[in-house]
């Protein structure tokens, strides 16, 4: 059953305030009691905020780039009912990465999140995705970094002072780390052996090559940061595929509603995940 | 760009959250005309904290959805006066807000009063361990209020907030199992305290057996559902641990939004104008008199609103900023110890110790809230500083605000792998298994340690940023390590499995890629001498009397204890004295020098 979750039952304060809330939409908070048990009932809601994209490559388990746009993850999660209702047309897919970068990309955050006894690795979960999906928000464009010169470098403790952004990160890291390992290796990153790839991206990590204009590590850190937000983020950004992510960390999601489960110390809580839009687990 | 004058109002106050929407609803109800500017949007809980679209870590904990955008203006920072300051280019060590309701709309809620020694340390020390146990270099000084002048504010900050806790006495008398060392109130919290999440619990059982004092946090999260003083209504908290960065869907936190803005709103004397940067104040030719502010609105015109009172209440450093690109007040100049206004710049000094529990049950941190359990038995003055030789103290606790798994993995067991299958399998025991104990402590003000403006980089407004000098010392560094060793006790009767002890370490400089707290402080702080503080003890400018700056910059060092409650008790306090005295005065100064 794919549903959305559902407001909390412990409804915020009724209408009859004697200040008018903040504002008008906020009557759309309050639910009526709806005699719950404690148990997970997701009861079906629509969530006027939820966004359905009509699914294509619904049910493609393992992400290859060539069959599943940056939307199909989201597309997939839609359910049934939701789609019925309001079917738009998918946007067209705004691909970030070159396929050559995206083939470095997906093998490098396979390395760094593994598929292991653990639980799935980073391109089951979709976090090749999420990286290129994050590239065309204001953040990947670095909106949202002080970007001004001039730039000068200092100790790290001072934090990044390069003139990149995410972007630029991603473009010139991978651009130079591909010449690189040509240059050693006479094969692609991504054709190498895992133990290959894990000394080269260890090499990265601890600054052990130079490029031109970009730290290695800086490039190193930027991957290591993303593929965790890809495997851990809700779906709704494409990584964290199935909420497999948070299934191996025991994380509920967007239940958010811990009322009933706050002070039973002898029981941990119980319940698998829900995501934004509405899928469980 | 157009420039443009508006029709003048009586009082302009720039920054809208806790501390400018408290001043704004206090002047409303003098009579006064009130335009309040903001420089980010319009915010709502409606909006901005929906269910379910809000539950999002991604976008609230991690790119930072409702916080100040560095790309606009930014601080510089280094830790010695013989180094070149950088820009804070990405957000971490701390996270400034923005928009209608500041900070005040995604911050915790954990809601405490000033300790009475705090708020007197100089005068506090000096009694107790004589002068010389002041160390060399280190400002420290009197806020010029006490707690008992302060304790009505308090109160009235609790009941607006609707706070949940514990109280131990009432009217002199023990009521509860509060904090033993928590000074007298005039009455209760207004609501019980939040029950404890499981960590917690063992914290609290722990914390016992170690011979300590454990008690609630005092929570700005409703316990239960609660109507305040202005009519505005809060729901329960649900535990939801979305507290932290995120607006609360609950309605449970205490937000300008919810609890001030709606009864501010049914003024007809009330203006909220959002996306209005304010660039600076205008002073008339004898600089001692604001005539109004000057701003710049969404279209880039640039607006002069004139008024008659000016209050200041654009966070901490903002403040400080606006005073220094206004000329009000001297600039500190830290090789003769002179000028005010960038003094006795201080900071939150906590570290974190991750206790990791045998794996028979989950830790559960995703449940959270603003409460907690806490040790005071460390903080400020309630242990014998005498043969330690510091000054200061940290209350310990368990604050779990709700861990999510992005912050939860990148920040798995310290020391370990950082990535491959070793690190996921540590990530998740870590997460699943492991709680935080916070040492969060004091922080002395220093005479290298200042706020000054930077000669090289420029914000989008073409403003010097601000300059931040920044470090740990050599007594907060060792308060911190002292503080953290007395977990020992509780480690072992936790029966953990392992433990990561966080503590300063004296070899590393304060790092802005660290995420420590957005408590910081002074800058502007208030005091009895216009020598050493640039606010009298009503929060007015020594050198503009019809300046008033509201904000965590006013205390003259940091504390143990998180700094909202202390601001809003402030800014109440301060407009209080505005009502009864200055408004009904000449315009000039409360306290003559
Ligand atoms: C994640 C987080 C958690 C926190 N948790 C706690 C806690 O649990 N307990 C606690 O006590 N404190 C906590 N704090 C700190 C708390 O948020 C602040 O102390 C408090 O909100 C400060 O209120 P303020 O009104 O002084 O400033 P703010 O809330 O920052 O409001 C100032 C407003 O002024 C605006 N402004 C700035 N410059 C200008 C300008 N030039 N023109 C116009 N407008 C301007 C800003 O955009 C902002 O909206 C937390 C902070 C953060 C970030
Ligand atoms: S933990 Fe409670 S107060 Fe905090 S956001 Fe959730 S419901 Fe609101």
């Amino acid at each position: 059953m794919t549903t959305a979750p559902r407001p909390p039952r412990h409804s915020p304060p009724s209408k009859a305030a004697s200040v008018p809330p903040e504002d008008q939409s906020y009557a759309a908070q309050s639910v009526s009691s709806q005699n719950e048990t404690s148990a997970p009932l997701l009861t079906a809601v629509s969530t006027p905020r939820r966004k359905v994209m009509q699914g294509i490559g619904a049910g493609a388990a393992a992400l290859s780039w060539g069959t599943l746009h940056p939307h199909s993850a989201r597309a997939e999660q839609a359910s049934a009912t939701a789609q019925n209702q309001a079917p738009q047309t998918p946007r067209p897919p705004t691909r970030f990465f070159t396929a050559a970068e995206l083939a470095f990309l997906t093998a490098a955050c396979e390395r760094l999140f593994p598929e292991d006894d653990m639980g799935p690795g980073a391109t089951a979960l979709g976090v090749p995705n999420f990286i290129d999906g994050q590239m065309n928000t204001p953040w990947g464009r670095g909106e949202k970094w002080f970007m001004a010169a001039p730039h000068r470098s200092g100790p790290a403790n001072l934090g990044y002072q390069l003139p990149y952004s995410p972007q630029q990160i991603y473009r010139k890291g991978i651009t130079a780390v591909q010449a690189w390992v040509m240059q050693n290796h006479h094969a692609a990153f991504e054709n190498l052996p895992a133990a290959t790839q894990d000394a080269i991206l260890s090499a990265l990590e601890h600054n052990v090559t130079q490029f031109d204009d970009l730290p290695a590590s800086a490039f190193f850190e930027q991957l290591r940061s993303d593929t965790i937000e890809g495997a851990f983020s809700d779906p709704i950004h494409l990584g964290n595929r199935h909420m497999g992510g948070w299934k191996m960390m025991g994380f509920p999601g967007a239940r958010a509603d811990y009322m009933d489960w706050v002070d039973r110390y002898e029981t941990p809580y119980p319940y698998g995940p829900v995501s934004i839009n509405g899928e469980t687990a | 760009m157009a420039e443009k004058t508006l029709p003048p109002v009586d009082a302009v106050v720039v920054g809208a959250g806790w501390a400018g929407s408290i001043m704004a609803k206090e002047l409303c109800e003098a009579g006064l005309s009130v335009v309040m500017l903001e420089r980010g949007g319009r915010r709502s809980t409606a909006k901005d904290g929906a269910y379910p679209s809000s539950i999002d870590e991604l976008e609230g904990a991690t790119r930072y959805k409702l916080f100040q955008n560095p790309a606009q203006t930014t601080v510089t920072v280094r830790n010695r006066l013989d180094q070149e300051a950088l820009p804070y280019r990405r957000l971490a060590a701390f996270l400034p807000g923005e928009g209608v309701g500041g900070a005040g709309l995604h911050w915790t809620g954990v809601h405490f009063r000033a300790m009475p020694q705090d708020l007197r340390l100089r005068s506090h020390v000096i009694e107790r361990y004589g002068r010389n146990f002041i160390p060399e270099g280190m400002n420290l000084q009197d806020y010029g209020v006490t707690y008992e002048e302060l304790e009505p504010f308090f109160d009235r900050a609790e009941k607006v907030f609707g706070t949940s806790g514990q109280a131990y006495t009432v009217g002199g008398k023990v009521v509860g199992k509060g904090n033993p060392f928590a000074p007298d109130r005039s009455d209760d919290f207004p609501l019980p305290p939040l029950r404890d999440v499981y960590t917690a619990h063992l914290f609290r059982k722990a914390a016992t057996e170690a011979g300590f004092h454990p008690y609630a946090m005092p929570a700005a999260n409703a316990s239960h559902p609660y109507t305040n003083p202005y009519g505005a209504q809060m729901g329960p908290c649900n535990f939801c641990g979305y507290c932290s960065d995120y607006a609360c869907y609950m309605y449970a936190k205490a937000s300008p939004n919810v609890n001030i803005l709606p009864a501010l709103k049914r003024h007809a004397s009330f203006t909220l104008r959002s996306n209005a940067h304010v660039l600076k104040v205008l002073l008339d030719s004898t600089g001692k008199k604001a005539t109004g502010v000057v701003y710049q609105d969404a279209e880039g015109n640039h607006i002069t609103q004139p008024a008659g009172l000016v209050i200041l209440a654009a966070f901490q450093f903002h403040n400080v900023h606006l005073m220094l690109l206004s000329g009000i007040g001297k600039a500190y100049d830290p090789h003769s110890n002179t000028g005010t206004v960038g003094r006795n710049f201080t900071y939150q000094n906590i570290t974190n110790t991750t206790v990791l529990m045998p794996p028979t049950r989950s830790t559960d941190q995703f449940i959270g809230s603003a409460g907690g359990v806490a040790i005071d038995d460390f903080n400020c003055d309630n242990f014998d500083h005498g043969p330690l030789g510091f000054i200061g103290g940290s209350p310990l606790w368990v604050n779990q605000a709700g861990v999510k798994p992005i912050a939860g993995a990148k920040g798995a067991f310290p020391g370990g792998p950082r990535w491959g299958s070793a690190w996921k399998k540590q990530a998740v025991d870590t997460y699943r298994h492991s709680f935080t104990i916070n040492a969060q402590g004091s922080n002395m003000a220093y005479r290298d340690v200042y706020l000054d403006l930077d000669p090289t980089w420029t914000n989008v407004y073409g403003q010097p940023l601000l300059r931040m000098t920044f470090d740990w010392k050599d007594n907060d560094i060792r308060m911190n390590r002292y503080v953290v060793s007395k977990l020992d006790g509780v480690v072992k009767a936790l029966g953990a499995r392992d433990v990561h002890y966080g503590m300063r370490d004296p070899n590393t400089p304060f790092d802005v890629r660290d995420y420590q707290t957005t408590h910081l402080c002074g800058g502007a702080v208030m005091g009895d001498a216009p020598k050493t503080s640039a606010l009298n003890r009503y929060l007015q400018s020594w050198d503009v009397p019809n300046v008033f700056v509201v904000g965590a910059n006013a205390f003259p060092q940091g504390m143990g204890y998180n700094p909202t409650g202390l601001v809003a008790a402030l800014a109440y306090w301060s407009a209080h004295h505005i009502r009864t005295q200055w408004l009904r005065g000449n315009g000039g100064p409360l306290v003559t020098p």
